[in-house]
Parts: structure tokens; sequence; C-alpha cells
């Protein structure tokens, strides 16, 4: 088990508060580089951070600072060059190649800005992917998936295909898509980013209400500070460091945890 | 995910179809120029194709085609039989002659004369009349192209006549035959007749025919009668190609088709090639997309293969359709008739698509799979 990294913890939290939480995720001295010589370019410097499971963790920062970097590293699309990261108590180091890719496909669901649904198939056929990838048969996987797509209230856009969607409607059916093999870690880049304000609240409700479970942890990556009220912990970085952590104690939050318990 | 991959081909009709179109075409572009030129070196070959009943030509040692003929003298055709294992030797007549019609209108024509007691390298397929009139005298048979070269679209009319070197001739009789290279009407007729059809040469014998005996092979006799006459010969099969041969060096029909033959293979394999590799490359996203959300190289490989091989058979299958539909619609066509899909340039134009086709899914496998699965996170 590794020790709860408090770097920057503000204040109006209580130590017990945070040693309750079950530590999802581990950085400890994450580094990327791209490139080599001359155009190397240092996305990380050295990042120490833990993220929780059953809580939202919002990360955010001025563009180019290094969040993408960082979230593809903690879903393992990216090795970070240095650096020790812990995933639900393994070591990503041991996770290369094969078993690296089945870690994405069992324990790991992922949003993208811009959707990134297979035009070709329609919103249960999308929604079901992620189950046909873990080898699931096809009528099982596509009858999770409608009730997945009912879970973000797209049940009658079931047959629908993406281009005959709204964007918020293609970001809900994207996120059942990411929540139907009940993943442990979610990962958003930017969901709302491409949305108009009330779409945008809308995701950030859904995911909150559905996305968020026990045993889960869930990492949104934006810009937009109208969505900040959602996260139970804000992560800010900039110029590839961590600038501070914060806890956030709203009454979301609270009605969330009595819920729970 | 084969169900995924067969989806993603298919769900946009439209680029679907671009691109086993794209395939098709290529192959109709490969089959059909290919066959064409085919068609064109077989026409050359036509006299030496129609004798079906005999296996071994004997002519002049210094001839190059079926065309140039220095005629051989009885003595020769004597000799011939006189060769062991020769079952019989026959006479064998070809010429150009000038034949004019009733209206006084006169075309150049291929004039065959047959041995007149067997006939043989008589037509196969009578259209109409029959062979056996060709005995009857000044009795001929024209092939149905030359008809129409004759006397155009006019229905077909036994027992009218034509003229050559003065003399009269019935025509008892219309065939099939393989059409020449030069679109020139072919008439039979017996040996006897055809040496007063043409103006008086004292030699006349263009070819001995002869045939072996049982258990001796075409070769064997070949080469047996070529040692103790001291003329040439050579088997049915090989005088086809010595024919060809002699086309393909001496005029500029293989270059000038050569090249757009190898025109019609770049572009057809670089059309079916790039369609299908552009089809990859337009859905990398998606692919990366799958490849994020934890889907296996090697999966991922059996979907582009899986992609392939359908749009290299729906479109190998429709481009072979297509030529195959060509040339049964001008089948009726005079100047076009006789040429077909030989089954080497169906088979040829499958392995050209085969190949192009695993290059492509190659080249767009190498796209895939080296693939940063973290680009799904960047615009
Ligand atoms: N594949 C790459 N090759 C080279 N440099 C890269 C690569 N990916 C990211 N970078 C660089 O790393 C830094 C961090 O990029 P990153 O995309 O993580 O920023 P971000 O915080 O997500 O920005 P944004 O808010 O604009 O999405 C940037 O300077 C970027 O140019
Ligand atoms: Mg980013």
């Amino acid at each position: 088990m590794i020790a709860p990294f408090n770097n920057a913890e503000s204040v109006g939290n209580s130590a017990t508060a945070i040693a309750d939480r079950e530590i999802a995720i581990a950085c400890r001295g994450i580094v990327k580089d791209f490139g080599d010589g001359n155009t190397k370019v240092r996305a990380l410097h050295g990042i120490d951070v833990d993220v929780f499971s059953s809580e939202l963790t919002l990360l955010v920062g001025p563009s180019g600072c290094g969040k993408t970097t960082l979230i593809s590293i903690i879903a393992g699309l990216l090795n970070p060059t240095a650096g020790d990261l812990d995933l639900f108590g393994m070591k990503q180091s041991q996770l290369r190649g094969p078993k690296l890719v089945d870690f994405r496909a069992q324990s790991v669901g992922f949003v993208f800005q811009q959707y990134n649904l297979l035009p070709a198939l329609n919103a249960t056929e999308n929604v079901a992917i992620p189950l046909l990838i873990q080898g699931w048969k096809r009528p099982a996987a596509l009858k999770a998936a409608l009730s997945a797509l009912e879970a973000v209230d797209l049940g009658s856009r079931a047959e629908q295909r993406p281009n005959q969607l709204s964007g918020g409607q293609q970001q809900r059916v994207a996120i059942a898509r990411a929540l139907v093999h009940q993943p442990r870690l979610l990962v958003c880049d930017e969901p709302t980013a491409a949305l108009d304000a009330v779409s945008g609240q809308r995701v950030m409700e859904l995911l909150k209400k559905v996305a968020v479970q026990p045993g889960r942890a869930v990492i949104v990556v934006t810009h937009d500070d109208r969505v900040f009220g959602y996260g139970d912990r804000i992560i800010s970085m900039a110029d590839g460091r961590i600038e501070s952590v914060e806890n956030r104690e709203n009454e979301l939050n609270s009605a969330g945890k009595r819920e729970e318990s | 995910m084969n169900w995924v991959a067969w989806k993603m081909l298919t769900g946009d009709r439209a680029k679907y179809l671009g691109t086993v179109f794209g395939v098709a075409f290529g192959v109709l572009l490969i089959s059909q120029q290919t066959s064409i030129f085919v068609g064109l070196m077989r026409r050359t070959a036509h006299a030496a194709i129609d004798v079906r009943d005999a296996q071994v030509w004997v002519m002049d040692p210094y001839q190059q085609n079926a065309d140039e003929i220095k005629p051989l003298s009885e003595t020769d055709l004597n000799r011939v039989r006189g060769v062991e294992g020769v079952e019989w030797a026959v006479r064998y007549f070809k010429s150009l002659a000038r034949a004019k019609i009733e209206t006084g209108s006169f075309r150049q024509v291929f004039l065959i004369g047959l041995d007149d007691h067997s006939l043989i390298g008589a037509p196969v397929k009578m259209l109409d009349g029959s062979l056996a009139n060709l005995r009857r005298p000044d009795a001929i048979i024209v092939d149905k192209s030359g008809y129409e070269y004759l006397w155009g679209k006019e229905p077909i009319r036994l027992g009218r006549t034509l003229e050559m070197n003065d003399r009269r001739a019935v025509l008892v009789g219309i065939c099939e035959a393989t059409a020449p290279f030069q679109t020139f009407p072919i008439i039979y007729t017996r040996y006897s007749q055809a040496v007063q059809f043409v103006a008086g040469e004292r030699k006349v014998m263009s070819f001995v025919l002869a045939h072996p005996q049982q258990g001796v092979t075409p070769k064997d006799l070949s080469t047996r009668i070529a040692e103790r006459t001291n003329l040439m010969t050579k088997t049915r099969t090989e005088f086809i190609w010595f024919i060809v041969g002699y086309y393909m060096r001496s005029t500029g029909i293989p270059v000038n088709f050569g090249i757009t033959i190898a025109l019609g293979f770049i572009v057809g394999t670089a059309i079916a090639g790039q369609t299908f590799y552009l089809f990859t490359l337009e859905n990398l996203k998606q692919f990366g997309a799958l490849k994020a959300m934890g889907l296996s190289d090697r999966r991922l490989t059996l979907m582009v293969l899986l992609q392939a091989t359908v749009v290299g058979l729906i479109g190998y299958g429709l481009g072979i359709g297509m030529t195959a539909l060509f040339f049964e619609a001008t089948s009726n066509v005079t100047a076009l008739a006789g040429f077909y899909l030989p089954w080497q340039v169906a088979a040829g134009a499958a392995v050209a698509v085969g190949l192009i086709i695993v290059l492509a899914s190659f080249l767009s496998l190498r796209k895939v799979l080296l693939l940063e699965p973290a680009i799904v996170f960047r615009g």
C-alpha cells in the first residue's frame, strides 16, 4: 500500500477524511519527455499526486500545462519517461505490452472531447464496443449496452447513428460506452469543451450521478470553470507541475457521501 | 469485433461502394486490356487455331509466319507421306484472294483450300448450310463475320455467288471461324477449286498437314518429319506460338499494347490499392479509439484483413464480372468478335489484385499498428 501523498492539500480537510479514502492511483515523480535531442520537450516535471476512488477529480490548468499527457499516462496510453505509477495496487511499470492493453480494456473507460463514436454503428452498438472488446457475445453485449444507454436517458435513441444525435447526446452515448463495462477508472478529456453551456451541465451532472460509484475513480480534465462545482477534488496544474490540490466539501458531495454510507 | 469491422466497412454506403468500385475498376482495366491483347494475338494465329484435326504443320524451312508463304511441291507431300509414323498427310492451301460480289464491289479475302477427299482443316461449327455441300462444284463456305464484310447486314442467303479470278463461286454455308487479325472474310473451298480462284502459280501447296499414327506423339512426328525431309515442322501448339511470336517480335502491337496494359495495370492496381489504403486512413481515428479502449493489435489486424478480404473479393468479382459482361455484350459486334476473357487473364488479375490488396493492407496495418493510442485525446 502506498501512503497518501499530501501535496498542498488545502485546509478544511481533516487528516481522517483523507485516511478514510481509498487511493486508486498514486503518481510519484512522473516525468514525461516528448522527442529527443534539440526537440525534446518536458511535458511533465515530476508529478506527485493521488487520485481517490469513489469521487470526481477535476484536473485543471492552462492550455499546454500537461493535463492530457498526465491522464494519458494514468490511463495506460502513454508510458512515463520516469517515475512510479501505482494503478489500483499494480505497478504500471509491470504492465507492459499486452497486459497494458488488457488493463485498458478491463479497467478504463474513456470519454473524449470529440466523442469518437463509430459513425457506422448506432448508439447501442457503439456502447457495446468495450464489451465486444472483452469478448462478450454480441446479443449479450447489445442487451447490456441498451441498459447503459437507458441509464443516461437515451433509451429512446438506441437505434440512432451518431450523426442523427446532437453533440450533447453523442457525449452521453460516449459516457454510456465508457461505463458499460464497469471500469474502475474513468478518464474524460474536456468532455464539455465542444458543448454549449446547457449540454455541458447535463454531461457533468450525469458524470456526477452515474459515473461516480464506490470503487471507481473519475478524472475529468477541464478548462471550463463553470463545471468546477462538480469536483470533489480539484487538481490544478501549471507548466507540467502540480500547483495545488483542493478538496471540496460541497453540498453535492456531502449528500453523495451520506447516501453511500 | 469482426462484426464491427464489417459495419465500419459497409456502414457508409457511399464510401463502401466507392472503395469496392475502385477495386472493381482496377480489375476491369487490367483484365479487359489484357484480354483484348490476348485476343488480338490469337487472331494472328487464326488459321492454325482453326485447324483442329491435324497435329503437325509442315512448311518451307524459311517460313516466318502463316501469311507469307513459300509453297511446297507434290514431291514434298509424298516425302512427308513416306515418313514412318505418319497416319495421313494432306494438302492445305492458304492465300489472299480478291472476291467480287454481285454489285461489283470487292474485298480482299483469306482463301483456304482443303484436301478434296478428306476436307481436313474444315470449319468445326457450321451456322448455316452444310459442310458436305462443299463438295459441290464451285462451292464455298464463308465465315459469319466474312459474310457481313461482304454483304453487310443483309440476311444470310445461301446460293448467292461471288467471283474470284473471274470464276464463279457459290455460297453453300456459313461457318464460325476465329477472326483473323486483318478484318478479312475467310472463304473455305476445296483445294482443287482454290487453285482456280487465284491467278495461276505453278506451286500452290501452302502447307502439308500431317497426323501421327496411334502411339506416336505429335512432337515425335514433327521431329521425325523435319529430320527426313529438311522441311520445317511444327506441332499445332508450336505453330500457334510461332505465329504469335512473329507478330510480337516484328510488329508494334506488343509495344503499344504492352504500354496500354502496363498503364492499365499500374492505374488499375494503384486505384485498387489506394482506395483501400485511403479507406483505412480515413478510419484511422476510429481504429485509434478502439486501440485506446483496449483492442489488441492482433484483433485490429484481423479487422483490417477482414475488410481487405471483403473489398478484394467483392471488387474482384465485380470487376471480372464487368469484363465478362463487356465481352458478352460485344460478342455480336463483328469487329470485336472472338474476344473473350481467358481464364489465365482472370487468374492473373486475381493475383495482381490479391497482391495489391495485401500490400495496401500491409501499409494500412502499419499505420494502424504504429498508431499512438494517445492520439485519441488530441483533436
Ligand atoms: N506527442 C507529443 N509530441 C511532442 N510534444 C507533445 C506531445 N504531446 C504533448 N506535447 C507537449 O506537451 C505539453 C503538454 O501537452 P498536453 O496536451 O498534455 O497539454 P494540455 O494541458 O492537455 O493542453 P490543452 O488544455 O491545450 O489540451 C505541450 O507543451 C505539448 O506541446
Ligand atoms: Mg489536453
